[in-house]
């Protein structure tokens, strides 16, 4: 099972329910240290991917939680470096996935997270109402979340007047099928920020 | 060559010229594109940053729908969405109890009968069968051919080329005229999802990209992904402030380098959408035929 929801989840190492949801172990790590090597973004994280996969190792709570609530998780562009270059093979992206998963249900995230966090929001907003993604409601959406109202005001027009972006939404006749899939994964239960 | 068509949201966006001009070159290619109908988002880094079961069904769903059109074979440009597309096939053919939850979700069988392609293999098989005849303005420049994170990576899952140095696309540009440069950010990350929300690391990362084309002399960079695409033309102007200097390094879409190649007019290949103008400077000829034959390598080069 993969849901959301995950009784009984307390209380029980990390790693363990690592394993269950997503089927990777951390314990596979041996530290070489390629994925922070090769990682695009290791400079800006707090812990460096390999420290992120250390911490889980341990299975010390304290640790888990300073995983949990890095900026490493949210930083993380599931560029796939670290997966393909993994001598041991290890699927960091889908750890990562699992980790900001567990970040929102926990609700102990990053505060430099938020933009990130926000963006992805307004994102599945406009792909929830219409189907498809619609740009400009995205980017207005973004802007109320995150609070950066003037942000790119001068590249948008650029971009309009090139005709990239669209005044209108495209709507998929499916509508009810979207809901569905929405209410059936996120739920009610998306915790808000 | 007939293949069931996913545009994705970026093509019918703010990505209009890939899709624009990918129609604009079918018709010489021999390809028939076929829109799977009622297509939805494939969800994008958003949803599997936030939840892993709808990052699933969200693709699943409009694989779905292409079964039921009865396509055997899919085209996705965009190499997010294939990544996504490819990445959920991958998922559910390894388990059954999640292809059967996540069919449950969407409310419709998803079988896994649908192959997913992306842009380069569909041009490299096409180009296989020989165009030469119809290349009738060679697009003569040095190119840096940019792959990005997804058409490569993760390997296991999209088995497509070499992780590392792949070649499909300088093979591509070598058969339309182009000189393909050796470079080292053929598969870096150019901050992909970030555009927006965290344009600061998308400058930086940007601008090591074009860093690294210029210096090596290319006259474009090529790209197959709409977002690299974004992160390297929109946010070229805030990858030169972030390094103090200029770039003015024009991005091209793959099926735009083909479509001028093919002889095609600039404005059906939607050249003008670009922020960063698509021009070339004059040179003299045999200079640059020169500086091509020093530039073939062995390959493996730009690992570490």
């Amino acid at each position: 099972m993969l849901s959301q929801a995950r009784p009984g989840s307390k209380g029980r190492p990390l790693a363990d329910r690592l394993r269950e949801f997503t089927g990777e172990s951390a314990a596979k790590c041996y530290q070489c240290g390629k994925c922070s090597a090769g990682c695009p973004l290791a400079a800006e994280m707090d812990f460096p991917p390999s420290q992120i996969l250390r911490m889980l190792q341990l299975g010390f709570p304290t640790l888990e939680a300073k995983a949990i609530a890095s900026l490493s998780i949210w930083l993380c562009l599931t560029c796939e470096t670290c997966l393909a270059r993994c001598p041991q093979e290890v699927d960091l992206p889908k750890i990562m996935e699992f980790l900001r998963e567990e970040s929102l249900r926990e609700k102990k995230f990053h505060p430099q997270a938020k933009e990130i966090i926000a963006f992805h929001r307004a994102f599945l907003d406009s792909v929830q109402a219409a189907g498809r993604l619609y740009e400009i409601g995205l980017i207005a959406d973004y802007k109320a979340r995150s609070r950066h109202l003037f942000q790119d005001v001068l590249v948008a027009p650029k971009l309009f007047w090139r005709g990239k972006l669209k005044l209108f939404p495209h709507l998929i006749k499916d509508r009810s099928n979207i809901s569905r899939i929405f209410s059936k994964t996120l739920g009610k239960k998306e915790p808000s920020g | 060559m007939k293949l069931g068509y996913f545009p994705g949201c970026s093509l019918q966006g703010s990505a209009g010229e890939f899709d624009e001009s990918l129609q604009a070159i079918a018709p010489a290619l021999g390809l028939e594109l076929i829109e799977i109908p009622d297509w939805s988002c494939c969800g994008a880094s958003a949803a599997h940053n936030l939840n892993r079961l709808l990052a699933l069904a969200l693709p699943a769903r409009t694989l779905a729908l292409a079964e039921r059109a009865g396509f055997r074979e899919v085209l996705v440009p965009c190499s997010a969405c294939y990544s996504r597309l490819i990445l959920t096939r991958h998922e559910l053919e390894q388990d059954e109890g999640l292809r059967r939850q996540v069919s449950e979700i969407i409310g419709m069988e998803y079988q896994g009968t649908a192959r997913v392609l992306n842009i380069l293999e569909v041009m490299g098989q096409i180009f296989q069968d020989g165009l030469k005849g119809k290349i009738t303005k060679p697009f003569e420049h040095p190119v840096a051919c940019y792959y990005g994170c997804l058409l490569v990576r993760p390997p296991k899952v999209v088995q497509f080329d070499r992780p590392e140095d792949p070649r499909t696309m300088d093979e591509l540009m070598k058969k339309i005229g182009a000189e393909p440069i050796d470079w080292v950010f053929k598969v870096e990350c150019c901050g992909a999802g970030f555009s927006i929300s965290r344009t600061d690391l998308v400058a930086k990362l940007s601008s090591k990209i074009l860093a690294d084309a210029q210096r090596r002399g290319a006259e474009a960079i090529i790209v197959a992904c709409p977002m690299c695409h974004a992160n390297l033309d929109m946010r070229q102007e805030k990858a030169e402030k972030w390094a103090g200097k200029k770039y003015s390094m024009p991005v091209l879409y793959l099926t735009q380098a083909i479509g001028l190649a093919l002889g095609l007019p600039e404005k059906k290949l939607a050249l003008h959408q670009h922020l960063v103008p698509v021009s070339f400077p004059v040179k003299a000829k045999p200079a640059a035929k020169a500086k091509a034959e020093t530039a073939s390598q062995p390959a493996g080069q730009s690992e570490e």
